[in-house]
This record gives C-alpha cells, structure tokens and sequence, in this order.
C-alpha cells in the first residue's frame, strides 16, 4: 500500500505484511513513520519515535 | 488448553516480526500489546491483569526504562515476564552488569566507577590509556567512546559533564582489551548456547556493533565460548540473552550482556532457527 509523506510528499510503499508498531522510512527524505494498522486493508502512518538515551537492546 | 503469549513491544522489528510469525507458526496464541498505548492501573486485581494482558509475556520494548516498568508491573500482578523485570534492570544498566558478571564469576574487564568528571579523569588515569568510556544505559555502541591518551580523556570527560542525561554523571570507564577487530556475540537461551558469531568493526570504526556497520561471520562454538556465556547467562538471572565476548590476551572475557536481545545479524549466518528457539523456550517457561 503506498502512502504520502507528510513532510516531502514521497511516496512510502508499506508491504502488504506489516504489522503494527513497525517502521517504514520515506525512501525521499528518510522520516521514520510507524505503521497502524486499523483495519485488515487500511493503513495508518504515525511520525516514529525519536531513538531515546535508554533504548537499545 | 492452547498456550497464549503477550508480545509487549514499542516497535516492532525483524526480531519481533519473527518471533511473532514463529508464535503463530507454532499454533499458540499471539497477543500483541504496543507498550505506548497501555494505561496500567494499579488498582486492579491479578486476574484482571491477566484477562486483560496475558499470564506469559515476552518484553521486547526498544525503550529499557517502559520495558522495565512494564515487566513489573506484570509481575506484581502475577504473571511470567520474560526477561524478568529483574533480569533486564541488570542487562539494561552497564553498571549493575558488570557487578553481577564479576559476582557470578564471569570474566570481564576490569572497570572502574566515578560519580563526577573530575574523579572520572583520576580513574582513566589509575586504569591507564587506553581505556573506554561508555555509558551506562543504552546500547548499538551509542556514546561509547576510546579514550586514547589523557587528553582525549579529559575532553571527553568534559564533554560528558556538559551532558544533561539521566545517568550522564555516573562514570564507566573500563580496562581497554587489546582484541582482533571483532567480538563475539552468542545468543544463550534457557541454559543453552544456541549459536555465535563473529562481528567486525567495520572500516574506519573499533566498535563491532552491528549497528555501527560491523560484519558478521559464523563462529564455530567452543567449548570455552560454551561454558564462559553460560556462567554469565546464569551470573545475570538467565532467560533470553545476547552474551558479547572479547578475545583477550589472557582469553575470552564477556563485556555485555543484552536482555533484549537482537538476532538479524545471528539469523543470516546462524544454522538454528533463533526466532523458533525463543517460541521453544516461551513453551517451556508456560509449562512449568
């Protein structure tokens, strides 16, 4: 499904078989967006959480 | 009864994409809970907790402190966390890590502890150049720094004290090891060493983080490797680990360990199933 960044208008593909919670970058500008799920075809993209001091693995 | 597992996480990546597929591969129920939209209330009784978010969960949050307050939380409440809250406030902060690795008699570098810049340099001093500075908390090798000479130590050093973080002005500095360019990381599971690879530092760059753009080779594992990640599995509580050795000159020594761990780089030269392997032992764990 592609969707539109809304910072550069570029055109983010996410795959079919994403879940919820994962990211996808614009290919254009490289924002991070995480995908949301909100229906079995539907998509929604929120602007990704910015990397935090704690995080990691 | 068919076993269901709680994923709690606040970004979903290779690692829990595969654990996901691999829950649901396997037949078990998958519930998936994004940490950033839970209001935990404290108030509630255990079997609502559990109704509402599960009896076994797998914390695989980005974020230390959310996954940590979560496991607890859960655990409070009753149910299994997996890594426990215990387990990841040990693997999640250097600091308690390396007191842990060195009571449970793990090898590891020596390291020495400030809690000002100016006892920092003092430190990097009596352990000598180099020596590495790191932070305690956060990992991919973000702000570990190589202080090569007291100069750079003392820039360094000042540059942290000029930092406002939560853990900025408690100071880690460790013995350097002289190494090849490259450690070890091993995935340790239950108590078994389920496989190891080599990580390189990339061009241009000491650290190995994967992160960092280090490449990744297979490692034939050991038997010294076997039992050196095992101790420092068990020194930190055990569960589902990323065990990280160096090849010293007086031999391996075990510098990390993450609770959280990532397997992407592990699973393309890895012979095992890492993702399956996790699902094994959450079925174990429900088992018991």
């Amino acid at each position: 499904m592609d969707k539109k960044c809304s910072d550069c208008d570029g055109t983010i593909v996410v795959p079919d078989d994403s879940l919820s919670g994962e990211i996808v970058a614009c290919p254009d500008c490289g924002l991070e967006y995480e995908v949301a799920k909100t229906g079995s075809n539907s998509v929604e993209l929120k602007p990704a959480e910015a990397v935090g001091e704690d995080w990691g693995e | 009864m068919t076993i269901e597992i709680s994923l709690v996480y606040d970004r979903i990546r290779w690692e829990e994409k595969a654990i996901s597929k691999a829950i649901e591969n396997r037949g078990l129920l998958l519930r998936r809970i994004d940490a950033k939209e839970l209001v935990l209330d404290s108030s509630k009784g255990d079997q609502e907790v559990e109704r509402d978010l599960g009896s076994l969960v797998l914390q695989r949050c980005v974020s230390y402190f959310r996954g940590l307050h979560i496991a607890s939380f859960l655990e409070a409440k009753g149910s299994k966390v997996i890594n426990s809250s215990e387990v990841s406030r040990i693997c999640g902060n250097k600091f308690l890590t390396t007191l842990f690795l060195e009571k449970g008699g793990s090898p590891t570098p020596k390291t020495l502890f400030t809690f000002s810049g100016a006892a920092a340099k003092n430190a990097a001093d009596v352990l000598g150049y180099p020596s590495v500075l790191k932070p305690i908390v956060g990992s991919w090798g973000r702000g570990v720094a190589r202080l090569n000479d007291k100069e750079s130590a003392s820039a360094l050093i000042e540059m942290r004290e000029d930092t406002n973080g939560l853990y900025s002005q408690i100071y880690y500095i460790q013995k350097h090891i002289p190494r090849p360019p490259r450690d070890i990381r091993t995935i340790v599971i239950g108590d078994e060493l389920i496989c190891a690879n080599y990580r390189y530092s990339p061009e241009g760059e000491w650290r190995t983080n994967v992160a960092k753009g280090g490449r990744i080779e297979y490692y034939e594992i050991t038997s010294e490797l076997e039992n050196l990640v095992l101790i420092a599995s068990e020194a930190v509580g055990g569960g589902i680990l990323g065990v990280d050795a160096m090849e010293g000159p007086e031999g391996l020594v075990v510098h990390e360990v993450n609770s959280n761990v990532e397997f992407r780089g592990a699973s393309q030269v890895s012979n095992v199933d890492i993702a399956v392997k996790i699902v094994d032992y959450l079925v174990q764990e429900a088992k018991r």
